[in-house]
């Protein structure tokens, strides 16, 4: 983002300790906090509460220091879960599953983005309202019916049938790729929307002038739209890879019951299982495998701030 | 390729990305009127499971349930929300603002599950420090959902505010205006779409959430999503396919209003 040079009371640029304690610092100060203490603090807690040990009682967990203040704390969960290849499994499977569903959509979403961006203004409208309009009715029920639709007699297999395509229904839920559908179409539009925001803004006349110069409308594409776009795409990406590393609904709605995805073990672990300790040390471990993106997503952030 | 087949193909895509996309829909609002209970079998038009619906007693005070968390929810979300948005595009560089751009932008893109038990762990070990909240119901749900809500509604008014012309500002400034009085005058009308779609972006994140709900709630603030969770969960209910029917329809003309609405004042602009 570009400074704001001082061209007015209301565009001084605070620093320093006196920016908190003036009427800016008040305005920052409430979100700020709230989003320190219910977002912030939680992870600490929850970086707390794996390095203790489970207990049946009341929380379900060792104190970190003992009645005499000693450090008590222990490395017993991560040993857990390095020692199972169960979890090391599922870690693997997760971001797999992740990766494959984030291709998906960069395929399916790219051509949609890009039409929508070079369209009318009025029919881009509509076309961006046609993208946003599932997103706003509830994806509990859209995954469920995708359910009915993918279900072994569920219309494709219906439709397959009756066409004498096939003889005996083709098996997709429980399997990987009801897995794959699902997330895809959840996540389609968490896709669509950064890719079309890039693309809109792309300076055309530079697609014009290779054109001009005797570039093929697909090399141009290649050569000037494509890596023009690139921030869309890892925007994008971003916002469906993470969240889908560890989805619980999809996984547990039309994946296989053996499906190894973290954020399934996690719920299993909590709900199930009841052991606290352990379901915090899978979600430390999910964070740090995280942040990595995170962090990638952040710096493309503010670079994109920077230059606009 | 030439032009002409290289336009076709790319027509073609998108078409099938939107059938993809409004697939789903369509089934479940044709299967709300299946007289049957099998969903492959068609038993001819009706609308007993409407009925079904509106004389289910759990899924109608769920129902009431999740409104009330959505509206409230919205409320606080583009109250917060739109201060973190205004100090993201105007306020420059401050001590902080690095971590504060990470706290905005990071519940964007956290996995639910990682929310939701570190929230619950929290309101846990809040309760065991200072005996608040006590419990779990209607405030956690609400604490958890204005968090996360929160982060959309500030990129929301962000985008907004970095692409409004600060000169009447200052004009009004210049003439004497105290701060405030600009504020409430000028910037916040100007901002009232992006307050609006934020609001509404809120409200449905707060009725479409499952995951983060189901770890904050304790016995007897069962949110719609989680009903519908279990419902689903035993197998094919038809009376579901009814409520995302009324879902559908509802969203639909939320859309359409606000398309018509767009479409008269950009004709007239």
């Amino acid at each position: 983002m570009a400074e704001a040079p001082a061209s007015g009371p209301a565009s001084t640029v605070a620093t320093g300790k006196s920016f908190w304690f003036s009427g800016k610092g008040a305005v920052a100060g409430i979100p700020y906090l709230w989003l320190f203490v219910f977002f912030l603090v939680p992870f600490a807690i929850v970086f707390r509460i794996s390095l203790s040990e489970p207990v049946i009682a009341q929380p379900p967990y060792s104190p970190l220091f003992g009645a005499d203040g000693s450090y008590q704390g222990s490395f017993f969960n991560y040993q857990l879960l390095f020692d199972d290849a169960l979890f090391r499994g599922a870690y693997l499977n997760s971001l797999w599953v992740a990766g494959i569903s984030t291709l998906v959509t960069l395929l399916i979403g790219y051509p949609m983005a890009y039409v929508i961006a070079r369209a009318r203004p009025l029919v881009r409208n509509l076309l961006l309202m046609a993208v946003m309009l599932p997103f706003w009715s509830s994806f509990l029920l859209r995954v469920y019916a995708l359910k009915t639709i993918m279900a072994d007699t569920g219309l494709v297999n219906g439709l397959l049938l009756n066409l004498g395509l096939i003889d005996a229904p083709i098996r997709m839920l429980q399997t990987d790729f009801a897995l794959y559908v699902g997330i895809s179409y959840t996540y389609l539009p968490f896709m669509i929307l950064p890719l079309y925001a890039t693309l809109e803004r792309l300076d055309w006349s530079l697609v014009e002038a290779a054109e001009d110069l005797g570039c093929r409308p697909w090399k141009a594409f290649l050569l000037v739209t494509l890596p023009l776009s690139v921030p869309g795409m890892i925007a994008g990406a971003m916002l469906v890879f993470i969240p889908a590393t560890g989805e619980f609904v999809i996984p547990n709605m039309l994946g296989a019951s053996d499906t190894l995805m973290i954020g399934r073990m996690l719920w299993d672990t909590f709900f199930s299982e009841r052991d606290w300790t352990l379901a915090s040390s899978l979600a430390v471990v999910l964070l740090l495998l995280l942040v990595l993106p995170i962090m990638v997503f952040q710096i493309a952030e503010s670079r994109r701030e920077e230059r606009a | 390729m030439s032009r002409r087949g290289g336009k076709i193909a790319l027509l073609g895509l998108v078409s099938a990305g939107f059938a993809f996309l409004y697939l789903p829909l369509v089934v479940l609002v044709v299967f709300s009127f299946n007289g049957s209970k099998l969903v492959s079998v068609w038993g001819g038009w009706s609308t007993k499971w409407y009925l079904e619906l509106f004389s289910n007693e759990q899924i109608l005070n769920a129902a009431w349930l999740s409104l009330k968390i959505a509206m409230i929810n919205a409320t606080g979300a583009t109250l917060l929300g739109t201060m973190a948005g205004l100090v993201l595009a105007r306020f420059g560089r401050f001590g902080g603002r690095a971590l504060f751009t990470g706290l905005i932008a990071a519940p964007l893109v956290m996995p639910d599950v990682i929310i939701g038990i570190s929230l619950l762990l929290t309101f846990v070990s809040m309760e065991q420090l200072i005996g608040w909240p006590h419990g779990r119901g209607i405030d956690t749900i609400l604490i958890a959902h204005i968090t996360f809500s929160t982060a959309y509604v500030a990129i929301v008014v962000q985008s907004r505010a970095s692409g409004l012309d600060r000169s009447i500002e200052e004009a009004a400034l210049d003439l004497g205006a105290r701060p405030i009085t600009a504020f409430l005058l000028i910037t916040l009308p100007m901002l009232a779409p992006a307050l609006a779609s934020g609001w509404l972006l809120a409200f449905t994140l707060s009725l479409d959430d499952l995951v983060i709900a189901s770890f904050v709630s304790g016995p007897g603030s069962s949110t719609l999503p989680m009903v519908i969770f279990s419902k689903v969960r035993l197998g094919v209910t038809p009376e579901i396919n009814a409520l995302a029917t009324l879902l559908i329809g509802a969203v639909a003309l939320a859309a359409g209003a606000a398309t018509w609405i767009q479409i008269r004042r950009s004709s007239r602009a």
